[in-house]
């Protein structure tokens, strides 16, 4: 009687195990976002940093040092009409070669979305001032006195400027701040639209960023005027913002 | 006679048992993990700083290495200790532009503070980053014929014939080993222990300081991108590690005499880049920069303010140097001063825990 009772319980506990694995296996997957960068078309990494090779849309001679940034808040419209919000963020360091790829943490239950879509930067309810750890610890804050929050995006480099002189700027992407209500950011991120994704156990989704939109389109960037203390710039953070739009493309999803 | 037998069998077990938990005591005792007192300003804002797998940090492990820390048997005429050149006073620096080896002989690089270690994530040491690794960086000065000039042979036989270093080793490790590993790994959980996060500011930030005027006006103009600028290598309220722990050229000199990263890497871009320092205990820690060419608080400011150098690989966050620098305005020199001071850590300086 007691064996009988004890070979009960261990199929029992077999059998309960078992149907753990698959429920895991079935009902909760990541999908992977890959970032690559260009320079209108041409593949653009940190090994092409630091050396005056680009030239932008104004016709300036341009040398990247320093590119990251911040993609946040992945949403996935079912075709049921469920919505998922992902909460996971993640800081693409190009300089450092970090971050380029991306793994979502939460569960997303596999199948037919009509549409997924990618923020840059943080919305307005999630850019909290030292709320994140590892953003504080990459030193990608936002002065408290300039709205606070994080940057979206931190884009340094030199250009030939008009005197034929070497110079820096600082193409940095943060909430904008109106100088005559301070206590009202204006949201500067922005989502890119992936369209429909049918999400299996290995979604890969790649992206890529053509880092000259950011002087192009639809506002032609002269580095002449606008090079450096751009974070305060109200009127050059919502021209960074209209720059952006254009500046993310989907390039394939692989299952 | 079966009970005599059974008997004889329990008294024989029994004394093997003894003898063989006599011997496992002698050889397998553990050491006490060791808890790291992490500010709660850290704890809040800092990720979870960076501890070896392989050298996880015990109460045997630290008390060694710090007793090996200050120890001037790590040098080759028993001078001089990491402490000659890291003195707690100094937050862990010395005050000299360049520190003396066991010889008379000076460097080229000042001594850098130690603090924080473990939230350098990056785990590059040294002001150009070669050293990957405390434990590694630990290799290092005992064998520079400019500094301990010794070698790992001398040092560990030197440890061996010590009366009390077996036993802390044997403690702190569970082997009679004394070699190079062990000593550097003993001194590596010591570094690692060092963590200051109790300034004036940190009490400030937590509601339990006030700041004057001028200190509030001097970390306006750290945080504003107009002025200082300051926050974007060497932290904020946000991040009390008060450095990004990476690699700059913050235009100290048109050509250079010392390539830094460079030297490092291969590579030209790295030329003339050095990590940036922590702001903590400043007070402490003069003279400043790589090379400490700089005295004085006032003079780091007025390089900033009106002394950049332009270079090819001067960082862009220099964006002034056009104009020569930031230019402030006398005040705002003396309220950045102020501001500075006020992340300034006595409990860290005067830590017995620290002190030899």
């Amino acid at each position: 009687m007691k064996k009988c009772f004890l070979a009960v319980i261990c199929l029992v506990l077999i059998l309960n195990s078992c149907s753990k694995d698959n429920d895991i296996s079935q009902e909760s997957v990541g999908i992977t976002l890959n970032f690559n960068h260009s320079w209108e078309g041409t593949e653009v990494t940190n090994v092409d940093f630091d050396d005056l090779k680009f030239t932008n849309e104004k016709g300036d001679l341009l040398s990247i040092k320093l590119l990251r940034y911040l993609i946040s808040e992945i949403i996935l419209t079912h075709e049921s009409g469920v919505i998922t919000v992902l909460e996971d963020y993640n800081l693409v360091d190009v300089t450092n070669n970090e971050g380029l790829s991306f793994t979502t943490t939460e569960a997303i239950i596999p199948g037919e979305y009509t549409r997924v879509t990618v923020r840059f930067g943080f919305s307005d309810a999630n850019n909290i001032d030292g709320a994140y750890p590892d953003l504080n610890t990459a030193n990608f804050n936002v002065p408290g006195l300039l709205g606070g929050g994080y940057h979206f995006m931190q884009f340094d480099g030199k250009y030939i400027n008009s005197n034929t002189l070497e110079a820096p700027f600082n193409y940095h992407v943060i909430s904008a701040i109106d100088p005559t209500n301070v206590d009202d950011p204006v949201d500067t991120s922005f989502t890119l639209n992936i369209g429909p994704v049918t999400v299996g156990g290995s979604t890969a989704i790649d992206i890529e960023m053509d880092i000259s939109e950011w002087f192009k389109n639809p506002n032609t960037w002269n580095l002449n005027e606008k090079d450096v203390n751009l974070m305060g710039d109200f009127d050059s953070q919502l021209l960074m913002n209209q720059n952006g739009a254009s500046v993310f493309s989907l390039v394939d999803i692989t299952q | 006679m079966n009970a005599k037998f059974l008997l004889v069998c329990i008294t024989g077990f029994f004394f093997l048992s003894c003898s063989n938990s006599d011997s496992d005591t002698e050889e397998a005792y553990t050491p006490v993990p060791y808890s790291l007192q992490i500010p709660l300003l850290f704890q809040d804002k800092l990720i979870a700083p960076l501890l070896s797998t392989n050298n996880p940090l015990t109460e045997e492990g630290v008390a060694l290495g710090k007793k090996l820390f200050f120890d001037t048997k790590l040098s080759g005429n028993n001078t001089q200790a990491c402490a000659s050149c890291h003195k707690p006073q100094n937050s862990f620096t010395d005050n000299r532009r360049f520190s003396e080896g066991i010889d008379g002989v000076s460097g080229s690089r000042n001594s850098m503070p130690l603090f924080n270690l473990a939230w350098n994530f990056s785990d590059r040491f040294a002001w150009d980053g070669k050293e990957l690794g405390l434990e590694k960086q630990a290799l290092e000065p005992i064998k520079n014929p400019i500094e301990l000039h010794s070698n790992w042979a001398d040092i560990a036989n030197k440890l061996k014939q010590d009366p009390e270093y077996p036993t802390l080793f044997l403690r702190a490790f569970g082997t009679s080993i004394i070699d190079s590993s062990y000593v550097t790994k003993a001194i590596a959980q010591f570094e690692r222990t060092l963590i200051s996060g109790n300034s004036k500011f940190d009490q400030y930030l937590l509601g339990n300081a006030t700041l004057s005027l001028g200190e509030l006006n001097g970390f306006t103009i750290f945080m504003s991108e107009t002025k200082g600028d300051c926050f974007h290598c060497h932290g904020s309220d946000n991040n009390p590690l008060w450095t990004d722990n990476d690699f700059h050229n913050n235009g100290l000199d048109a050509t250079f005499t010392d390539l830094g990263l460079g030297t490092v890497t291969g590579d030209p871009n790295d030329n003339g880049k050095f990590r940036s320092p922590s702001l903590r205990n400043l007070t402490f820690t003069a003279p400043y920069m790589h090379d400490g060419r700089f005295t004085t608080l006032e003079e780091v400011i007025n390089h900033y303010s009106e002394g950049l150098q332009f270079s090819s690989t001067i960082d862009p966050l220099m964006k002034k140097v056009g104009q020569g620098g930031i230019q402030l305005t006398s005040q705002e020199k003396l309220d950045l001063k102020a501001f500075l001071l006020t992340l300034t850590d006595l409990e860290f300086i005067n830590n017995p825990d620290f002190r030899n």
